[in-house]
């Protein structure tokens, strides 16, 4: 008796034991690139970058170690790494598609000024007429060099009523648009970019941020003593992070100076596309369940692994398809958007491994190649396109060069390779409606919930059966009137003659 | 039962009392206080009314246009759909009835549930047209859908609040103070039942892990 009742019970506990486990391992099984669907779940792909090789200084050669990089900007096919702590700037070319030279380390420039020498570089951006433009931010300046590295001229602390004497000038990441206005982020500047005219003018701030309104903190500071307003966080907008240059002439922004709350209330956007006004333009038309699908990297900020809270977005670029991708320092992940707002994947993670990262804080691209910049590890991490990427990008560019039917059967190889990809399906879908097969385009946005452009499909497949069935609806309506009035035309004539005297013989 | 179904008059009453829905819906005041003094109204019909409710908010998940309803299949439970449904509807009758019967209402517990089951008629007579027209709009049109719904729940409380005059014999302003007492007594018996199962399954848990201590003594 006693030995059934102790193996009922090991049973019991054994079954519990399975139980527990086959659930944590299903919960935890994540690949390194993913992406949300409709109902906000978790949906592993396949990778759409891998990593081509990561440098380090002793891959580069570098007489120095590098030091606490803050900054890297690509253009054409240099890599320009800013070697903050080492006070200098490292010129990398791209010989091939996984190796990167050392070309020149620029540490002074000659020219008309006194201080030939960075302290603290952070950010630089070269123009079309190939001048540098360099911000320099233990010094407090900008600086414009010619391609010959002689100075032309610096861009200084703007001349506003609203910065104070006492406060000094840390231009930390700067962008130029195609006249050389430019464009800067700056410590303690949250009025939102600083804006220069060619000739080094101060012409105001653009795209600042707007103040999210709290009802309850200000019924608070209606009875709050003096003391405790000033303990009081106040409204004030955030700072930008970051900023990136499109080839539009668009600037892209992003912050990392978020709260949970305001990002899942929709208070504040860390994502912003600001055209020439400083208006926020960026699209938000993915497909969720609860409204717009949100760009703000992850959906979910559990604590998990030692990290929690949300994406802190440090930097982002854009390709010339549109699409955008922004860097989360916080996990250290990529998360990719195209025009629509729509996620395309995220991948990335914490960790030692290639393709993880410690502490990333720069991003920038080549072509459709990735470069992240670590400032931990003080490495340069290359992504590069895997097959799957380039089939969606492929789809993408078909699609809007006008090639509908050829995007159509790119985005179905995707299905193929991926067939949790939402994008995908909806991609077919919008190629089958561009085609006029409204009926099979709709099937394809009813899988993916993507209502709006189900009824754009629907509209017009409606209208087509209007026009086709035109005769039978008319005889349908025609005939629902005819009928019951002829019955009851008849009806009363029959009645008429029963009861008329004229046939009362 | 079988034989009340093969029964001609049996079967006529319970038509003629169905059809007898559409004039209470149109008709509050008279239709419901015919429904229980006049003995118009039939507890088959009742049934028939709260079960054709429940199978079309069904049929809703399904069979709307996933522009107005989409549904995480993965995690719809059915029994725990029709509950929230059923839970409530009958929390609210019996503490209407353990109200009124305090305070001269003349409803009794089966006319306050037949009452309230003619009420929720409106129900599937808007619903399941609006279903199937759902299918047919886009995105622009979907406010004449959620519109239409409106007015439907609406419909239902508005006559709802007149049955429950007419069955109690209350006035206008007594009718509406004790519909409001109504709600707290739900508030209440929920309460009161969350406690009781709170407490079994505490008394429950008691004895198992009494018995698990005696198995890992053995």
């Amino acid at each position: 008796m006693k030995k059934v009742i102790s193996r009922i019970g090991t049973a019991a506990i054994l079954a519990l034991v399975l139980m527990c486990s086959s659930k944590s391992s299903y919960a935890l099984d994540r690949s390194y690139t993913y992406n949300y669907d409709y109902w906000g779940d978790v949906q592993n792909t396949p990778d759409f970058y891998s990593p081509a090789k990561v440098f380090t200084s002793t891959e580069l050669n570098l007489d120095k170690r590098l030091l606490s990089p803050q900054g890297i900007y690509v253009y054409n096919d240099s890599v320009y790494i800013m070697d903050t702590g080492n006070n200098r700037i490292i010129e990398l070319k791209r010989t091939s598609k996984e190796s990167l030279v050392v070309e020149r380390i620029i540490e002074s420039f000659n020219g008309d000024i006194d201080n030939k020498k960075f302290s603290g570089p952070t950010d630089m951006a070269i123009s079309e007429a190939g001048n540098y433009f360099i911000a320099d931010k233990g010094n407090g300046r900008i600086l414009k060099l010619d391609k010959d590295l002689n100075f032309l001229m610096t861009f200084d602390i703007p001349k506003d009523s609203s910065i104070g004497d006492d406060v000094s000038f840390q231009p930390s990441k700067i962008v130029v648009d195609t006249a050389e206005r430019v464009y800067c982020v700056a410590v303690g500047i949250n009025k939102g970019l600083v804006k220069y005219e060619a000739d080094g003018t101060f012409a105001g701030f653009v795209g600042a941020t707007p103040v999210v309104f709290d009802f309850k903190q200000y019924i608070w500071k209606k009875f709050a003593t003096q003391e405790q307003l000033t303990q009081m966080e106040s409204f004030v907008p955030t700072e930008y992070d970051n900023a990136y240059i499109d080839y539009e002439g668009f600037i892209y922004a992003c912050t990392a100076n978020v709260k949970e709350e305001d990002l899942k209330a929709g208070k504040t956007d860390p994502v912003r596309k600001l055209n020439l006004l400083g208006n926020d333009i960026l699209v938000r038309n993915g497909v969720f369940y609860k409204g717009d699908f949100p760009v703000y990297g992850d959906i979910y900020m559990g604590s998990g692994g030692g990290y929690s809270g949300p994406s802190l977005l440090t930097d982002i670029t854009c390709f010339d398809n549109d699409v955008y991708t922004v860097l989360d320092k916080n996990r250290g992940r990529l998360f990719s958007y195209d025009d629509q707002g729509r996620l395309m994947f995220v991948c990335g993670g914490a960790g030692n491994m290639d393709g993880y990262f410690r502490n990333p804080i720069g991003l920038d691209h080549m072509g459709y190649d990735l470069f992240v910049l670590d400032q931990l590890d003080c490495s340069i991490t290359v992504f590069t396109l895997t097959e799957f990427g380039e089939l969606v990008y492929t789809a993408m560019k078909q699609f809007n060069k006008g090639e509908y039917k050829q995007s159509g059967e790119t985005w179905q190889k995707v299905i193929e390779a991926d067939g949790n990809y939402d994008l995908a399906y909806i991609g077919v879908g919008r190629a089958l409606l561009r085609e006029k097969k409204y009926k099979e385009a709709m099937d394809y946005f009813e899988l993916k919930y993507d209502d709006e452009n189900y009824s754009k499909a629907y509209k017009q497949y409606r209208k087509v059966w209007v026009e086709e069935h035109i005769v039978i609806i008319v005889i349908v309506i025609l005939a629902l009137f005819l009928v019951p009035m002829t019955i009851g035309k008849i009806k009363s004539l029959k009645f008429q003659i029963a009861s008329s005297d004229a046939f009362k013989f | 039962m079988f034989a009340s179904l093969t029964s001609k008059d049996k079967w006529q009453r319970y038509l003629k009392s169905l059809k007898f829905a559409l004039y209470c819906i149109s008709h509050p005041l008279d239709g419901f206080w015919d429904l229980t003094h006049e003995k118009r109204g039939t507890y088959a019909a009742a049934n028939t009314i709260l079960i054709v409710s429940l199978i079309i908010r069904i049929m809703k998940l399904r069979f709307t246009s996933f522009i107005f309803i989409q549904v995480y299949w993965e995690e719809l439970n059915i029994l725990t759909y029709i509950a929230s449904i059923v839970l409530p509807l009958l929390l609210f009758v019996v503490g209407n009835w353990a109200l009124t019967t305090l305070f001269d209402g003349k409803g009794r517990l089966g006319q306050v549930y037949m009452a309230t089951c003619y009420a929720i008629t409106p129900y599937p007579l808007i619903q399941l047209p609006l279903m199937i027209f759902s299918n047919f709009v886009t995105v622009d049109e979907a406010e004449f859908y959620s519109a239409m719904s409106l007015i439907s729940l609406i419909w239902i409380a508005f006559i709802a609040i007149m049955g429950m005059s007419q069955v109690h014999e209350y006035s206008f302003g007594k009718n509406i103070l004790f519909l409001v007492a109504t709600l707290f007594a739900m508030l209440v018996m929920v309460f009161i039942l969350m406690l009781f199962f709170s407490m079994v399954s505490q008394g429950v848990a008691y004895f198992i892990s009494v018995g698990k201590e005696l198995l890992y003594r053995m």
